[in-house]
């Protein structure tokens, strides 16, 4: 660690204390609040009404400890259903939706708990260090002079002028250990909200299912278009042109005998005729799933791929063997989608794709020195991908910045299929 | 000639050896797998052997690597690889040892009988045969070739597939002469290095539009 990485970490440790200590404050009248929207449900009206807006100030409060205790490192999911469609602010079935989610009753049982110690813990986290800068100030030398009762550190009171000085390095002293000390004061804060704030395993369970019913509907309804566009292609496609194939045959076998010369012309049509199909079928089989991508893997597979491009792209990639083949084709997919924006739309002169593959996390980066200020709901594209790596619990994220550089970046958890190393980069 | 086929699917694989044998070559050998290549390439060291990229039992890029490691056992062993699919990059690994008496061509081009077996020679003689689609995605992507004008990228393109100035002449319908001096005018442009050896001077041409 770097010298002064401990005296940033605890700086910060220490304006995290400051905050605490004035949310902890909040939420006590937070709390009233809240006693009182509850005693006050049965009246007609107002009570379904009132309880709704007070929960949405304490989930408010709930989630600037969320964040709170993400700056501290200790990351808090949010355990609350999902807001029912059709529903207006207040009403009685809000009211339901608010009263049966145990996340309302966890956090409600945080709020004085968690007032007590963010407080508690926070004011340690502000006044070590504070009582420190006093010794360093030497703030007790000069009461002393002043008045006889005074004292610091271990000398209480303070009976001579070198006890006075020596408040200096027990101030530097104490002032270290406050700073050293707060992340991990501030980490015990965090860490007592996660027990309360945090979603229990079966709202884990439940969040986790709400999200794979929404990938799995968008992988099945992706799936049924991609199976149907390849349906039509093949019968628009090669099937007509095979069956226009079978009848210029037919048609030169008829006039072979009586007139050579056309059935001549008729055969060289038909194989122009199933030159075409052939090339239809390539391009087609190319959009199912490369053949490259089957022979060389995602690696292969990209280095292929940017040789094929208008833009000077080179290829880094250090996977450890060959990945599942439905993570691949994924993968490959959203590089050559995110490849294909670099050429359409960047105005690059150079790109680069990084593969790496590190403890069964994929990383898949592409990026570029075009201009930038690429927008992720502009296009299809960009969505296309996500959508395609939702499916594999995958993410991306993308940083374009007017002026450029561009960068995607994808990252999605896999298994590795074969144990061959393959390590190599190169430029196209 | 003495010819080895190497091709997995049956049908293929006949027709191919009746083709070849209708033309006057001697299939000595068609195997349907990837393993049983390198052997037999080594055994009976043809003048020219057909293979497909994609062999049993990984059909993944098989037939390629065994005949770019027959050719290091047996340097400038002539290998026509067929492919339902080209890939530049395909194209490069095997021209990477600057040998000559490669090609590399999609299947669709065995319909035309004529000039397949003519690729085929043409590879047995020390030549080159790189597909139209390999050379159309090679010149697509470089730059330079701008300073060109079309009917030079013309034959660039033509020279690359590997035919020699008579045939770019008769497919031009110009005379050699006028090839000549475009080929001339392009090696000027593109600072290489001029060669009257057609083979080499193909070589030349593919290197530089690989790198």
């Amino acid at each position: 660690m770097e010298s002064g990485d401990w005296v940033r970490a605890g700086l910060r440790a220490v304006a995290g204390g400051v905050f605490a200590i004035g949310l902890g404050v909040l939420n006590l009248p937070i709390f009233v609040l809240w006693v009182l929207a509850l005693a006050l449900t049965p009246l007609p009206g107002l009570g379904s009404m009132l309880l709704p807006v007070v929960t949405a100030v304490v989930r408010w409060r709930a989630d600037v400890e969320r964040r709170l205790a993400a700056r501290d490192g200790v990351l808090i999911a949010r355990p609350y259903r999902p807001v029912p469609d059709r529903f207006g602010l207040v009403g009685w079935r809000r009211f339901r939706w608010i009263m049966t989610d145990p996340a309302t009753w966890r956090d409600q049982a945080w709020l004085v708990p968690g007032a007590l110690v963010g407080l508690s813990l926070g004011l340690l986290v502000v006044l070590i260090p504070l009582y420190g800068v006093v010794g360093i100030t030497l703030l007790p030398l000069w009461l002393y002079l002043g008045v006889d009762w005074f004292g610091y550190g271990v000398f209480w009171p303070i009976q001579s002028l070198s006890q006075g000085w020596l408040s200096f390095p027990q101030g530097v002293l104490i002032l270290a250990v406050g700073l050293a000390g707060a992340p991990y004061l501030r980490t015990i804060d965090a860490r007592f909200a996660r027990l309360f704030l945090a979603p229990t395993k079966a709202a884990e369970l439940r969040l986790r299912v709400t999200q794979l019913t929404v990938t799995r509907a968008d992988t099945v309804d992706a799936q049924a278009a991609e199976l149907r566009r390849i349906e039509r292609d093949l019968h628009d496609g090669a099937q007509a042109r095979l069956v226009s194939l079978g009848m210029t045959i037919g048609l030169a076998d008829e006039l072979v005998e009586r007139d050579p010369k056309a059935a001549r012309r008729l055969l060289a049509e038909a194989r122009d005729a199933s030159s075409a199909a052939l090339v239809e079928l390539r391009h087609l089989v190319r959009g199912i799933h490369p053949p490259v991508l089957a022979e060389r893997g995602l690696d292969g597979a990209v280095r292929a791929l940017a040789l094929s491009l208008p833009v000077a792209t080179s290829v880094e990639s250090e996977l450890p063997g060959r990945l599942d083949t439905p993570v691949e084709s994924a993968v490959y997919f959203a590089v050559a989608e995110a490849l294909a924006n670099v050429c359409r739309h960047s105005g690059a002169h150079h790109a680069w794709v990084s593969l790496r593959g590190a403890d069964g996390i994929l990383f898949a980066m592409v990026g570029d020195d075009g201009h930038g200020g690429a927008d992720p709901q502009g296009g299809t594209g960009l969505r296309g991908i996500e959508r395609r790596l939702a499916a594999f619990d995958g993410t991306m994220t993308l940083s374009s910045p007017p002026g450029g550089p561009t960068t995607v970046t994808m990252e999605l958890p896999c298994v590795l299929s074969s144990p061959r190393t393959s390590h190599s980069s190169g430029t196209a | 000639m003495r010819v080895v086929i190497a091709e997995d699917l049956a049908l293929l694989r006949d027709g191919l050896t009746r083709l070849l044998e209708a033309f006057d070559f001697e299939v000595v050998e068609a195997v349907d797998n990837g393993p049983a290549l390198l052997p037999a390439l080594i055994k009976h060291r043809p003048d020219v052997a057909v293979v497909d990229v994609r062999l049993p039992p990984t059909f993944t890029d098989e037939g390629l690597q065994a005949a770019i490691s027959a050719r290091t056992e047996v340097p400038g062993l002539p290998i026509l690889v067929l492919s339902q699919h080209v890939e530049p990059l395909y194209a490069r690994e095997l021209l990477s040892d600057r040998a000559g008496g490669v090609g590399y061509l999609l299947k669709d081009r065995i319909s035309n009988v004529g000039q397949f077996v003519d690729a085929v020679r043409r590879v047995a003689a020390g030549g080159t045969a790189m597909d139209p689609e390999v050379v159309s995605q090679l010149l697509a992507r470089r730059e330079p070739l701008a300073v060109l004008t079309a009917r030079e990228r013309e034959v660039l393109g033509e020279m690359a597939e590997g035919r020699s100035n008579a045939a770019i002449a008769m497919k031009l319908f110009v005379t050699e002469k006028a090839v000549s001096k475009h080929i001339n005018n392009i090696f000027t442009k593109l600072g290489m290095p001029p060669s009257d050896d057609d083979n080499r001077r193909v070589l030349a041409v593919l290197a530089y539009l690989n790198g």
